[in-house]
């Protein structure tokens, strides 16, 4: 449990860098009121096309479409917090944006309670957006359960990557 | 010796954990860590299961029907009985390749003193024929070679595609008779057919019969497809697809191939299961992140919501005169199994032990409650009473999960999880004992097995 948590701990940092990072990028005002195509978008340029999954990414940085949770939890943390106010303030820039909220879960539970937890997890992000002034219309959510890993292992880094929410552009 | 042998292994399936042996002679495949727990009972048994001869069946004239010809049939036939008695675990068969063949002539006259002369305890003989209308005709005849007794005499008229069905009812009538237990062999099972990479995996949704024959894949894996249930009556599939990019419980129609939703919703349903008669299903569904368990008509209908707490209600199974369901709920606090009337009143939990309690099914004979118990860095199959008591672990192994009876409640499927980037989930099966533990055979890799009752 101990050693857990500290895994835990270390994802949670290693996130909070990259969220950092992600941070400092942005910051260009909120152009298109619908979303639809001013080219002036996020300022890379090459060919990225404004309310994109692709932009979304370039905005958030690397990690930053994700959230992760503790063993068995579904709370969203200061440190997730941060993340998902990145990820609201692109949101705020194309309202018309459409995304899909995944709950996923380590492969250490039970198939349909591990489904049961995504769902709790999504809508524990897709709750927090909202509360960030995202309509809550634009998030759908589905729950993965341990059906979809991002980190192949089966060692305690590898599930505290699997223990997460991920927001993904779905269009407008 | 066979009633002596009987009686033994009767015991052994009595004593449960207590008499759980390692059984040299079915050795299972390398992943297996079951430990040998008690070493004295187990040589006995392993030792004294019944031999029965099964030479190939007869046929008084080779004739060939829908490509078929009868002699090799007789042979076919005679290992898949072979084998399904071998799977039990009780009985140690000499199958068509060990023993001589016979003529049509010994199938109602067996010469005892060559079946003593190889120790067989009992010999199966049998025969078959086309019949006038392009059938077949299959005997099934079991005898006790010490006392020279016909123990079972059954004739089964089939299509020859059912070939294998003849097969297991002839396996099914030995058993019962030598074992006094319900049949279980001429029944089919349902389960994930997996293959991919482990972070894409493919799941389609495939059926078999009890011992992996006349395997047919029902969905292409374009959609994930999890946790499959065969309704009573072996005519539909109630499970989960990600059609779509959503979590919804379906009704698959196998004679058509349609399927329906099992309700309409906007929220995820998942974790579907019939009740014993076919007539309800029960699901579970996400609202706002908060998951609780319904019941529905198979036909449709208002949603009967049977839990409401804050915490993850989730699956369910029925007992088989369908006035019970046991299902999981971490409203403690951590996942544990509790039982309800099938309205949803007098919820109670009912296990209490270390570790986290999942995925319960109630056996077809009513008498216990399989599960998966998460502890110890371990996920095992054990059993339990419908009160929570005598908790009895049958595997041991680093994730084994969800377990699905067979037909007569002495045997258990479930499926195995390899860790690491490679690792892999397959189906097994183990019976009461813990004993008699082995993989079973699927073109590919296999999760949440769903065994049904005996074929109508």
């Amino acid at each position: 449990m101990t050693i857990r948590k500290t895994t835990a701990m270390i994802a949670a940092i290693t996130m909070l860098t990259v969220g950092a990072c992600a941070k400092k990028a942005p910051d260009t005002l909120p152009p298109a009121p619908d979303g639809s195509g001013t080219d002036t978008g996020t300022g890379t340029g090459n060919g990225v096309v404004p309310g994109s999954q692709e932009d979304f990414l370039a905005s958030v940085g690397a990690m930053g479409d994700r959230i992760f949770f503790d063993l068995d939890q579904y709370n969203v943390d200061a440190q997730d917090q941060a993340t998902l106010q990145t990820q609201a303030q692109w949101l705020a820039r194309y309202p018309a944006v459409r995304v899909t909220l995944e709950g996923h879960a380590d492969e250490r539970g039970t198939r349909d309670y591990n489904i049961a937890l995504g769902e709790r997890r999504a809508n524990a992000a897709k709750n927090y957006l909202a509360s960030l002034g995202v309509d809550p219309n634009r998030i759908q959510v589905i729950s993965y359960g341990k059906e979809r890993p991002a980190a192949l292992g089966s060692t305690e880094e590898a599930w505290a990557q699997n223990r997460r929410a991920v927001t993904v552009v779905i269009g407008s | 010796m066979t009633p002596l042998t009987l009686r033994l292994a009767l015991l052994a399936s009595a004593l449960g954990a207590v008499s759980a042996l390692p059984a040299a002679a079915q050795t299972p495949p390398a992943t297996t860590t079951e430990a040998p727990r008690t070493a004295e009972v187990v040589a006995e048994v392993s030792t004294e299961r019944t031999i029965i001869a099964v030479p190939a069946l007869a046929t008084p004239a080779v004739t060939t029907v829908a490509g078929l010809r009868t002699d090799s049939l007789g042979r076919q036939i005679a290992e898949v009985i072979a084998a399904d008695l071998e799977r039990s675990g009780l009985y140690a068969p000499l199958g068509p390749g060990s023993v001589r063949a016979i003529s049509m002539a010994e199938v109602r006259a067996p010469n005892f003193a060559d079946w003593q002369a190889r120790n067989a305890d009992n010999v199966v003989h049998g025969f078959v024929q086309t019949n006038s209308t392009g059938g077949l005709v299959v005997g099934c005849y079991l005898y006790d070679t010490a006392l020279g007794t016909e123990l079972v005499r059954q004739g089964f008229e089939i299509q020859p595609g059912d070939w294998r069905r003849a097969a297991h009812k002839c396996a099914d009538a030995i058993y019962s008779r030598l074992s006094g237990e319900s049949p279980f062999f001429d029944s089919r099972v349902a389960y994930i057919a997996e293959s991919g990479p482990k972070g894409n995996r493919i799941k389609r949704l495939a059926i078999m019969d009890s011992d992996g024959g006349n395997h047919r894949f029902i969905t292409n894996g374009q959609a994930l497809a999890i946790s499959p249930r065969f309704s009573p009556d072996y005519k539909k599939i109630v499970y989960v697809s990600y059609l779509n990019n959503r979590v919804r419980v379906f009704i698959y129609d196998i004679a058509s191939g349609s399927q329906k939703l099992v309700t309409e919703s906007g929220n995820a349903t998942f974790a579907p299961r019939w009740s014993p008669d076919g007539r309800q299903i029960l699901y579970s569904m996400a609202v706002g992140g908060n998951t609780d368990i319904y019941r529905i008509s198979a036909d449709g209908g208002t949603p009967v919501r049977l839990t409401s707490t804050p915490g993850i209600d989730v699956g369910g199974s029925f007992s088989p005169d369908g006035k019970k369901i046991v299902f999981e709920s971490d409203r403690s606090g951590s996942q544990q199994i509790y039982t309800m009337n099938i309205d949803g009143s007098n919820q109670q939990r009912i296990s209490f032990g270390g570790g986290r309690y999942a995925t319960p099914e109630w056996s077809p004979r009513g008498d216990l409650i399989a599960f998966t118990r998460m502890g110890g860095g371990e996920f095992r199959v054990g059993v339990m009473t419908p009160s929570g008591g005598g908790v009895r672990m049958l595997t041991n192994s680093w994730q084994d999960e969800a377990p699905t009876w067979s037909p007569n409640g002495r045997v258990i499927q479930f499926f195995r999880t390899s860790p690491g980037r490679e690792g892999k989930s397959q189906l097994w099966q183990v019976d009461l004992t813990g004993v008699n533990l082995r993989r079973l055979p699927t073109p590919q890799d296999g999760s949440d097995p769903s065994w049904g009752p005996i074929l109508p």
